[in-house]
């Protein structure tokens, strides 16, 4: 399973590299939202009530950190989608020993690709004067956070190309990912949010991620508990969802 | 009707019609603004008590981002038509045929205009429903409407001129995010006066996207402010005429490659 997964992860990464428009979308996307957020909105942290020590960069840092982190995986499932609408994911069912390491094996190269975008992004804000007041082992906690979440959006997006095995359930995939992550306190803290707005967002659980993501960031770690029970509740559950869309692309041929 | 007037009809009904049988390609511009329409006017409504804000409804605010984004969908569907001609050598056929190259570039971005008119009524009628009053009255969503539509015909003739440079559908789906910039480095969110990021103050300031969405938004929530309005149909008639200057020259060049 580990060779499978190893092999498809090195083949996944070297078509991404070749692949400059492959490459710079998912890059491009969270460093123009960044700019636009924390440029932009900055003022928002003047609204009472916004209570957040380490500045309204670091407050959307961590915004845009999970935001690249779900649609890293989304992406890569569009490479996913490509594979089985080209016929190289028959070839690959065909000759996997152990065919749940296909799945480990995306979910490695999505991983490696979200790795590179984090970095860059994480350089862009400190370069931009993002205050950090979390310690090393909070910042770990936040990208560890934020590793999980790629893993959730690789496991969800895999589940749907194994399903329809084309590229047109591109929209499929994002489009809920992307309604999750607005539908959360993005701009300001949730206690700000009010109307039905702040209903959605009590209960969406990436709400407990972004909260715990900048608890972390602030050096005041919160809601640990439930951010990282969801996080593996959301990773079981779409481990299940990626596991039988794999049996069907299977029973389909 | 003279002879380019029916060559323009033609490419158009053509271009409405291919956009019609599509649901694929017009449902997500309709929808999907709104979406974000109804989600960041209420997630960004704590900017209202910011002191200095112009209104006290961020929906009323924020209103003219729905128009800007449908007219990036406009831009991207009348591009990705556009290279599927050149891909599938139907722009060599018509090359062939007497069309003139203003009636082909009018018609193609046909399209993109007829969808724009319908997203601007759509997003126009949602938002009255929403309870967003216009201070300018009828005559000013009048103007927002007629705005709003040559702000899809501009970015819907870039689309066309990106498409004729580029001659693949991938290569305008990929310029989509850097459109998309444009919109996120302009006064969508904030009034400029209270972006307190001097950098991104200036970009909003240099960017006509601006002025497009103060010119709609000046409507809703002040009435008529003269300069604006000029400002932001300024701005829009001139995104058309250098789009169409553009997509005229590369036409040529486009058409001499065949």
């Amino acid at each position: 399973m580990i060779s499978v997964a190893l092999g498809l992860a090195y083949r996944q990464l070297t078509v991404l590299f070749k692949n400059p428009s492959l490459f710079l979308p998912p890059m491009l996307f969270p460093l123009m939202n960044f700019m636009s957020f924390a440029g932009g909105l900055s003022r928002l942290r003047h609204v009472p009530g916004f209570d957040f020590h380490s500045g309204y960069t670091a407050f959307t840092f961590v915004f845009v950190l999970l935001q690249s982190a779900a649609f890293g995986g989304v992406f890569a499932g569009f490479g996913i989608a490509r594979d089985f609408e080209y016929g190289f994911a028959r070839r690959l069912l065909v000759s996997a020993p152990q065919r749940s390491g296909l799945i480990l094996g995306y979910a490695l190269s999505a991983l490696t690709r979200w790795a590179m975008i984090a970095i860059v992004l994480t350089t862009v804000a400190l370069i931009g004067g993002m205050q950090v007041g979390g310690n090393g082992i909070d910042l770990f906690g936040m990208y560890a956070l934020a590793m999980i979440f790629n893993i959730v959006g690789l496991l969800w997006a895999c589940g749907v190309a194994m399903r329809f095995r084309s590229i047109q359930s591109g929209p499929l995939m994002q489009t809920p990912v992307f309604l999750l992550l607005f539908l959360s306190p993005v701009y300001v803290p949730l206690s700000l949010l009010t109307g039905w707005i702040h209903g959605v967002a009590r209960v969406n659980p990436l709400t407990f991620l972004l909260e715990a993501g900048r608890g972390f960031i602030d050096g005041h770690p919160t809601q640990l508990a439930a951010a990282f029970g969801v996080s593996a509740a959301l990773v079981v559950f779409f481990a299940f969802w990626a596991r039988t869309g794999l049996a069907r692309a299977e029973r389909a041929g | 009707m003279s002879v380019i007037a029916h060559q323009v009809a033609l490419i158009a009904q053509r271009s409405l019609v291919r956009t019609a049988r599509q649901p694929g390609v017009w449902i997500p511009p309709l929808t999907f603004p709104l979406i974000l329409m109804a989600v960041n006017s209420n997630g960004l409504k704590a900017a209202t008590h910011l002191p200095g804000f112009p209104t006290n409804s961020f929906l009323a605010f924020f209103v003219p981002f729905s128009f800007m984004q449908g007219a990036l969908f406009a831009s991207a569907i009348a591009g990705t038509d556009l290279a599927r001609d050149v891909d599938t050598g139907f722009l060599n056929r018509l090359a062939l045929t007497p069309v003139r190259g203003a009636a082909l570039l009018i018609g193609q971005v046909g399209g993109a205009v007829g969808l724009g008119t319908i997203q601007a009524v759509v997003y126009l009628a949602v938002a009255l429903l929403a309870g967003v009053h216009i201070v300018a009255g009828i005559g000013g969503a009048v103007l927002i409407l007629l705005l709003a539509i040559l702000v899809a015909t501009g970015f819907g003739t870039l689309g066309l001129w990106i498409a004729l440079r580029t001659g693949s559908g991938e290569g305008v789906q990929s310029t989509f995010p850097l459109l998309f910039f444009l919109l996120l480095i302009s006064s969508m969110n904030l009034p400029r006066n209270l972006i307190e990021v001097n950098w991104f103050r200036d970009l909003a300031t240099i960017n006509p996207v601006s002025y497009m969405i103060e010119a709609m938004r000046s409507l809703v929530i002040s009435g008529w402010d003269t300069q604006a309005l000029v400002l932001g149909f300024g701005f829009a008639l001139a995104l058309i005429g250098i789009s169409l200057l553009l997509s005229a020259r590369q036409l040529k060049v486009r058409m001499s490659r065949t």
